[in-house]
């Protein structure tokens, strides 16, 4: 149920982001959400995409220093209280967020949230036991 | 040959040099007048103290001409330096000094294994400067097969080596190591190449570059000095033993100074080497300043060479950095990435200045295999790098992690500093 996140190294120059973006369109890739976290001298975008393994070889191929990690990706309905429930639950079962981003989905009645957190598998069965839909990529590709 | 044979030779060939300089050439005509000095003065080695010294600026003030000490009919050959950080300088050659560099970079490739059966590719440039047809001429004495495949075409470079089956490498360390690279990156597998050893130099590089080399190309790699002022590739040579690089001191007699006083330093004192060509004919340079800094040491070497040795070249007078009134080489940056092997080798210092206080930057390049989606991870490469630059160097610097293989590789030598200081 884990599903493939995109990190891509991004050194402080002009242009990076929009490389990345330029060189994705190109191979035809779709960025379903991103993140970037930043510091004053690098940052990393971390995205999710509709072609993971493509878009890995698209970006190495264009020299780019990439990584793919697990995450996990959770539906929620979007109105208040939404996030809370999903943090509760990891909180009860003491798995750590690392961090967090999210898009709405393209029904717009929901929401997904991207969380990296530190026991995937753990926190998968935690979320199903309280009926909170975690995507594959495949249900993610339709939400 | 004995240590005291040599000696007589030295001296006889000191006192001749001396001569011919004083009648044919008017720079030294005139400087040892000026210091009231006479040929007929050198009676032993340690009399070389007496003489003027050489620099690169009188190189300069005498282009093209001004220092050939022969009729030009018997120039055979020129070679000129890049002129980089100034007007560039020439050398001029007789056959009998295209004689003795053959035969001092034919005993350089010996010293480092080379043999008639070997194949050797010259990956230094050919043409003024003096790397790729130095070694030629040597690798042709030996009697080996020799690939002049010059500098560049990196991905031909490699097509030469795997086809022809090199055994040994010729090219500045800066571009062995790029070599490394790409040979990686075509997927070319250790098993389809065949090199045995490498002669690098031409720039400044430290142990630990050589230890990564040989790992990485799988070879033993030496280290050959050489300047085109006094010859060319071949004034110097490592060993098996590692230990330091044996002076072809029946040619070149060194000396290490004190770069600010111009005092000769002890043996095994780093210093300003100093070069006197005891066998030149057409620019036979005296006490010619390299900048380059190394030190001296007569210690026999268990290989049986009685020549004198200089260690690895640590930095240039003119590379070394001051910062907030320290003096740092570049090499050092480079000898701590190596050892800490949190990123690549490659590196850029840029030196600015904000108001009166000088700024230092590192830029260096990650590991791909160290890259993942943590800040964490990434920030903590950076200001280990940071600390450690800081508790060798002595000063403060910062660092910046940038993309890998985003730094200028240069095909020949490396450009790794930016000094922004003398602009403003």
């Amino acid at each position: 149920m884990k599903i493939k996140q995109i990190s891509v190294f991004l050194e402080n120059r002009a242009g990076r982001l929009a490389k990345v973006t330029q060189v994705l369109k190109e191979g035809n890739v779709n960025i379903r959400a991103l993140s970037i976290a930043d510091t004053s001298d690098f940052g990393i975008l971390r995205m999710i995409v509709d072609h993971t393994d493509k878009a890995y070889e698209i970006l190495k191929a264009n020299d780019f220093t990439v990584s793919s990690t697990d995450v996990i990706a959770v539906a929620i309905e979007d109105k208040p209280g939404g996030l809370g429930k999903i943090l509760a639950v990891l909180n009860n079962v003491g798995i750590n967020l690392e961090y967090v981003y999210a898009f709405l989905g393209k029904s717009g009645q929901k929401a997904v949230m991207i969380c990296r957190v530190e026991r995937p598998d753990d926190a998968i069965k935690a979320l199903q036991k309280a009926n909170i839909q975690v995507l594959d990529m495949l249900t993610l590709d339709h939400i | 040959m004995s240590i005291e044979a040599r000696r007589i030779l030295q001296l006889e060939r000191l006192q001749k040099t001396v001569r011919h300089a004083f009648d044919h050439m008017p720079l030294y005509h005139k400087k040892m007048q000026a210091t009231g000095i006479e040929p007929g003065d050198i009676k032993e080695l340690d009399d070389l103290r007496k003489l003027p010294f050489t620099t690169k600026q009188d190189l300069r003030d005498s282009y093209p001409y001004g220092m050939i000490a022969v009729p030009l009919e018997k120039i055979v050959r020129f070679h000129a330096s890049s002129g980089t950080t100034g007007q560039s300088t020439v050398s001029a050659y007789t056959q009998n000094d295209i004689d003795s560099w053959t035969e001092c970079s034919a005993r350089s490739i010996t010293s480092a294994g080379g043999t008639a059966k070997d194949i050797l590719q010259i990956s230094y440039g050919y043409g003024l400067f003096t790397g790729g047809l130095g070694l030629h001429y040597g690798g042709e004495k030996v009697g080996m097969s020799v690939i002049p495949t010059s500098s560049g075409n990196t991905r031909r470079q490699i097509q030469m080596m795997v086809d022809l089956g090199t055994t040994m490498l010729a090219c500045t360390p800066s571009y062995a190591m790029y070599l490394a690279e790409s040979i990686e990156e075509m997927g070319v597998k250790q098993d389809r190449l065949r090199l045995k050893s490498g002669l690098f130099g031409a720039e400044p590089w430290t142990e630990a570059m050589k230890a990564e080399l040989e790992k990485r190309l799988n070879i033993q790699a030496f280290d050959i000095y050489g300047l085109s002022e006094v010859m060319g590739p071949g004034v110097a040579i490592s060993c098996q033993h590692n230990d330091g690089m044996h002076v072809f001191d029946d040619y070149f007699l060194p000396e290490v100074i004190d770069p600010d006083t111009q005092v000769v330093l002890p043996k095994k004192t780093q210093g300003e080497l100093v070069f006197t060509c005891i066998a030149k004919e057409g620019i036979p340079l005296i006490r010619y300043r390299t900048r380059d800094v190394a030190a001296l040491n007569d210690d026999i070497c268990p290989c049986g060479r009685t020549h004198v040795r200089m260690n690895k070249i640590t930095g240039r007078t003119d590379d070394m950095l001051i910062i907030r009134g320290v003096n740092i080489f570049p090499s050092q940056v480079e000898a701590i990435l190596l050892e800490l092997n949190l990123a690549t080798p490659n590196y850029h210092i840029i030196v600015d200045r904000d108001g009166a206080l000088d700024t230092l930057e590192v830029q260096v390049e990650i590991l791909e295999d160290m890259f993942s989606d943590h800040i964490k991870g990434l920030e903590h490469i950076s200001r280990t790098i940071a600390k450690e630059l800081n508790n060798i160097l002595g000063v403060g610097c910062k660092v910046t992690l940038v993309e890998p293989k985003s730094l200028p590789r240069s095909e020949g030598k490396a450009k790794r500093v930016t000094d922004k200081r003398n602009l403003k």
